[in-house]
């Protein structure tokens, strides 16, 4: 490895690295643009562009799976789902003032130092490593696929049971909890005939009442206070 | 392609999301940070992994493997992290983390909500209380 990398300098660069460089421009200004804008739902926008110029360096690196993967969760269902969170939660569309908090000069110095050390030492350490992109591709659907289900079988099962407890997770926590107080625009549209239908059949039958707030029982619950 | 290229856009990524984290006031701002900074760690697990597969005879491809774990994990992570901030907000009103400041300690003259008013005062009588242990 070390023999081979003595041969590639960074002045000679190939056209692989010129496209991973100026896609890599492209994803690191998305991402600065996410993190700075003013506009919430322009930042989900802009993050748009950063996961899928992510999804063109992984094609680059020949990982066409993993790429493909990206473009399925990440763009197709992460930003919908970040979009829907911005809407739901009342989002200003244009421009908000205190999108950013007051420490956010401490926040970038903290980032520009992390920065800058995390690229000294990854430049120091892998300055003359060399990925050797020709032959067979290292990242193809079948090479990802074949170890993924000859050496990760167990790990890919358990993580259909995590997936499984997000959703019922997510479901938990965001139905509305149902504790004495009724709300006060839930069930307001059911309430008159159910109340209509109560007050009937305890005039009628005062002994068939309880055989009635059998099917009544819990849409009154949620509709009469 | 040498190793440097996208192990120094991944740290410059995962720095970014880090400022994002820290400097963003909206929950959902924030979680979007976080899906950055995932997204850094997986352009790094690609890159070893597409790196090693070449120079080690039977590689088991654990980059890839790892690569596709975190994915599925973020996007659990981004249902229960936005179910969460929906909570929070059908509650409060709001989905700002600076407002979000019950369990703060340190802050006195914090103006409290008229709903739980009385909050403040088992507040203070729990920091007497912890004063008390200290002394």
């Amino acid at each position: 490895m070390s023999l081979a990398a003595e041969t590639h300098g960074f002045l000679s660069p190939t056209g692989v690295e010129i496209a991973f460089l100026l896609v890599g421009l492209v994803t690191f200004g998305a991402a600065l643009v996410t993190v700075t804008t003013k506009q919430l739902v322009h930042a989900a926008l802009w993050l748009v562009v950063a996961l899928g110029g992510l999804a063109v360096e992984y094609l680059l690196l020949t990982a066409e799976f993993i790429a493909w993967v990206q473009v399925l969760i990440y763009v197709g269902s992460v930003v919908v789902l970040l979009l829907f969170g911005l809407m739901l939660t009342k989002a200003p569309i244009g421009r908000s003032p205190d999108a950013d908090s007051g420490n956010r000069w401490a926040a970038l110095g903290v980032a520009v130092a992390a920065a800058a050390a995390l690229v000294w030492v990854v430049v120091d350490a892998f300055r003359a490593t060399w990925i050797d992109l020709d032959g067979p591709a290292a990242g193809s659907t079948d090479a990802t696929g074949a170890s993924l289900f000859q050496n990760w079988v167990l790990p890919f099962e358990a993580l259909s049971v995590l997936l499984l407890a997000a959703l019922v997770g997510a479901i938990v926590l965001s139905r509305k909890a149902k504790t004495g107080v009724s709300q006060p625009t839930a069930g307001k549209a059911d309430t008159g005939p159910v109340t209509a239908g109560r007050t009937q059949a305890s005039q009628a039958t005062p002994g068939k009442t309880s055989a009635s707030q059998g099917t009544a029982g819990k849409a009154d619950r949620e509709g009469t206070p | 392609m040498h190793l440097a290229y996208p192990v120094v856009l991944s740290a410059l990524l995962f720095c970014t999301g880090l400022y994002g984290v820290l400097a963003r006031r909206n929950a959902i701002l924030v979680l979007m940070s976080v899906e950055l900074m995932l997204n850094a760690v997986n352009l790094n697990l690609v890159a070893f992994d597409v790196w090693l597969s070449k120079a080690v005879e039977e590689a088991l491809h654990s980059g890839q493997a790892l690569t596709l774990f975190t994915i599925a994990i973020a996007a659990a992570e981004i249902g229960i992290g936005l179910a969460i901030v929906l909570a929070v907000h059908r509650n409060r009103g709001t989905a700002d983390i600076d407002k979000l400041r019950d369990t703060a300690e340190g802050l006195e003259g914090h103006p409290a909500d008229g709903s739980d008013s009385d909050a403040p005062t088992a507040e203070q009588a729990d920091r007497t209380g912890k004063a008390e242990a200290t002394a």
